[in-house]
């Protein structure tokens, strides 16, 4: 089942912040979300989550509006990890990632004390059990935040239903070898029927993972589609204002994988 | 860093051996108030006078200083916890300047008519009244669309907390010398007035907000998910608007029922829940009962120190736990970088 939103629009302040007719995502699949700043990405993503409360209504998890969810059911079927948390007092890695099972607190996992190690695990921060929050750089934060969100959403056995994994900019303090790691954590998590919808900023990290783009501009989304036939240097120029070309490999040695195109910038 | 270097040494697997020291500690504060007073060999004169003493008036004070300690221990961590900062203070939604300005009406206009016919009950059930007032007050001031932002509740009542205090300026200004004693000394707090009576209502009001509190063990679960954020504590089902109100009343019936006994006590709702969040970190399944456990020491000390340092007089229970305090608390955060 799906992500969808009829009519989202959010207005503050005389101003039109997202404007979003019809959307409809599949789970299962990474959806990468694109955009300059202030195009609305993060709103959108704070929407299809149901913080915004006015809009709650026109989003719909699995067929039904957020507003009809029972809060902790909703809880447990859809995560969200930001980049602006601040936590206030200097809590355990451990204790951040259990807060993810608060939802889950009337109806454990059997398996609910492995769980917290587990999420570290697939979030490449299990080195980090133990260590002290405000001692953590901004990248291990960020990939504690991300095991925190996988705790979540992490089913009993037996329940199939999709979860929704949401992310902004889950990559964007990280080095360049975890940078791959999450996008690759992101496929492995949506082969497993997750929903992924991820705000990147990095348009070739996004061609290399996502099964799909969406470029938003102005609150509207612009377009959406398969990431090589959408991310073409026109696009770039008209959303970025950015001069690219699309490079390919050339394929000459005895290469079985397919041929790979990137954006260069110059 | 030591101070860090030695809580990480105690965090992990000694917490047994924590809870087991601090109500051993707690024990011993309560056996030192018993036992140490202006009223001499209080055991060797047990029958001559000694019970009396005991029963009508170190038993009913001792019991006092456990319940108030206990009460702004816990309303002070439940403060920090909802405004997601170490520092916040129960004082900072108007629940202490609601009880001064009661008190101050009670003995500056009631004095002549309502003290006549009450004695000082008056004073302490307009204390309360007061305190609980003021609280509704900024809480319904802050709200807006029916949810009330933290921030939002944090202005109203720094607001309500100015105006308070230039009521209570006025007030001082109408006053004679002697009103103007007594309010100082309220100000100042003091456990010297616990009788039987209202140490037992204060304590039946403060028990019920504790028991209330012990019960719903997930809204310290939830205090902990808001940590991360009141919008990502919703996101995790948090029902933060029940949170918050369950906590605001805790705190105001808590706070309202200790200030209008003793007057204003500073300090302790800070540096009870630091305390135990240096020991044992700050998870508030932990931080919650160990700031009843290290608030209820504190005050217990503190007054011992306030009957008995300069005996026969006493000294205000307010200027031991505001020098202690500040003490305590600069030398944590001279120590302890990573407070903020």
């Amino acid at each position: 089942m799906s992500l969808s939103a009829e009519h989202l629009q959010i207005r503050k302040q005389g101003r039109m912040l997202l404007d979003v007719p019809h959307l409809s995502l599949p789970a299962g699949q990474v959806h990468a979300l694109l955009g300059p700043n202030g195009a609305g990405k993060s709103t959108l993503l704070s929407a299809l989550a149901g913080i915004e409360r006015s809009a709650a209504a026109c989003v719909r998890l699995h067929g039904r509006a957020l507003d009809g969810w029972d809060t902790l059911e909703l809880a447990r079927h859809r995560a969200l990890m930001t980049q602006d948390t601040d936590v206030p007092f200097d809590f355990e890695v451990d204790d951040i990632v259990r807060m993810g099972r608060y939802p889950h607190s009337g109806h454990p996992h059997p398996r609910e004390h492995e769980l917290v190690d587990h999420a570290l695990g697939l979030a490449g921060a299990l080195p980090l059990r133990g260590r002290r929050h405000t001692q953590l750089s901004g990248g291990e934060k960020a990939r504690v935040l991300l095991a925190r969100a996988l705790a979540q959403i992490q089913a009993p056995p037996g329940d199939t239903r999709p979860r929704w994994l949401l992310l902004d900019e889950p990559t964007a303090a990280l080095d360049l070898a975890h940078q791959h790691a999450v996008m690759r954590l992101l496929r492995q998590v949506a082969s497993e029927g997750t929903g992924v919808l991820v705000v990147l900023h990095d348009l070739n990290l996004a061609g290399a993972y996502a099964d799909q783009v969406l470029v938003m501009a102005d609150g509207r989304i612009d377009s959406r589609g398969h990431c090589q036939q959408v991310l073409q240097p026109q696009l770039v120029e008209r959303i970025w204002g950015v001069v690219c070309e699309r490079l390919s490999t050339s394929s000459t040695r005895t290469d079985t994988r397919p041929a790979r195109s990137w954006l260069a910038f110059s | 860093m030591s101070v860090a270097f030695g809580a990480a040494w105690w965090r992990p697997r000694s917490r047994t051996r924590l809870w087991l020291i601090a109500s051993l500690g707690l024990i011993a504060c309560v056996a030192l108030a018993l036992s140490a007073g202006a009223y001499g060999r209080l055991w060797a004169q047990w029958a001559n006078g000694g019970a009396e003493v005991f029963w009508h008036i170190r038993l009913p004070r001792a019991l006092l200083g456990v319940l108030a300690g206990a009460a702004l221990g816990v309303a002070g961590a439940l403060a920090q916890g909802l405004f997601r900062n170490p520092l916040a203070d129960p004082g900072l939604i108007g629940v202490s300047a609601g009880a001064a300005l009661g008190a101050a009406t009670a003995i500056v206009a009631g004095g002549r008519t309502l003290g006549l016919w009450w004695g000082p009950q008056s004073l302490m059930v307009a204390a309360f009244l007061g305190s609980l007032l003021m609280t509704a007050l900024t809480w319904r001031l802050a709200r807006r669309e029916g949810h009330v932002d933290t921030a939002r509740l944090l202005l109203t009542g720094l607001a309500l907390n100015a105006a308070a205090a230039a009521a209570l300026g006025w007030l001082s200004f109408l006053a004679t010398d002697e009103q103007l004693r007594s309010l100082t000394f309220w100000t100042l707090g003091s456990l010297s007035g616990s009788t039987w009576p209202p140490v037992l209502a204060c304590g039946a009001v403060v028990a019920g907000c504790l028991v209330a509190l012990g019960a719903r063990r997930r809204d310290a679960h939830a205090l902990d998910a808001l940590a991360l954020g009141e919008a990502q504590a919703r996101l995790m089902g948090v029902e933060v608007d029940a949170l918050q109100r369950r906590c605001l009343i805790t705190i105001a019936l808590m706070v309202g029922a200790v200030t209008a006994l003793i007057g204003m006590v500073a300090f302790v709702g800070l540096l009870a829940p630091h305390a135990v969040r240096l020991l044992a970190g700050p998870r508030h399944g932990v931080v919650l009962p160990g700031s009843a456990l290290s608030g209820a020491g504190l005050v217990l000390l503190a007054d011992t120190g306030a009957r008995t340092l300069v005996a026969p007089a006493e000294m205000p229970l307010g200027v031991l736990t505001g020098l202690v305090g500040a003490a305590v608390f600069l030398s944590i955060l001279y120590r302890h970088r990573h407070l903020h």
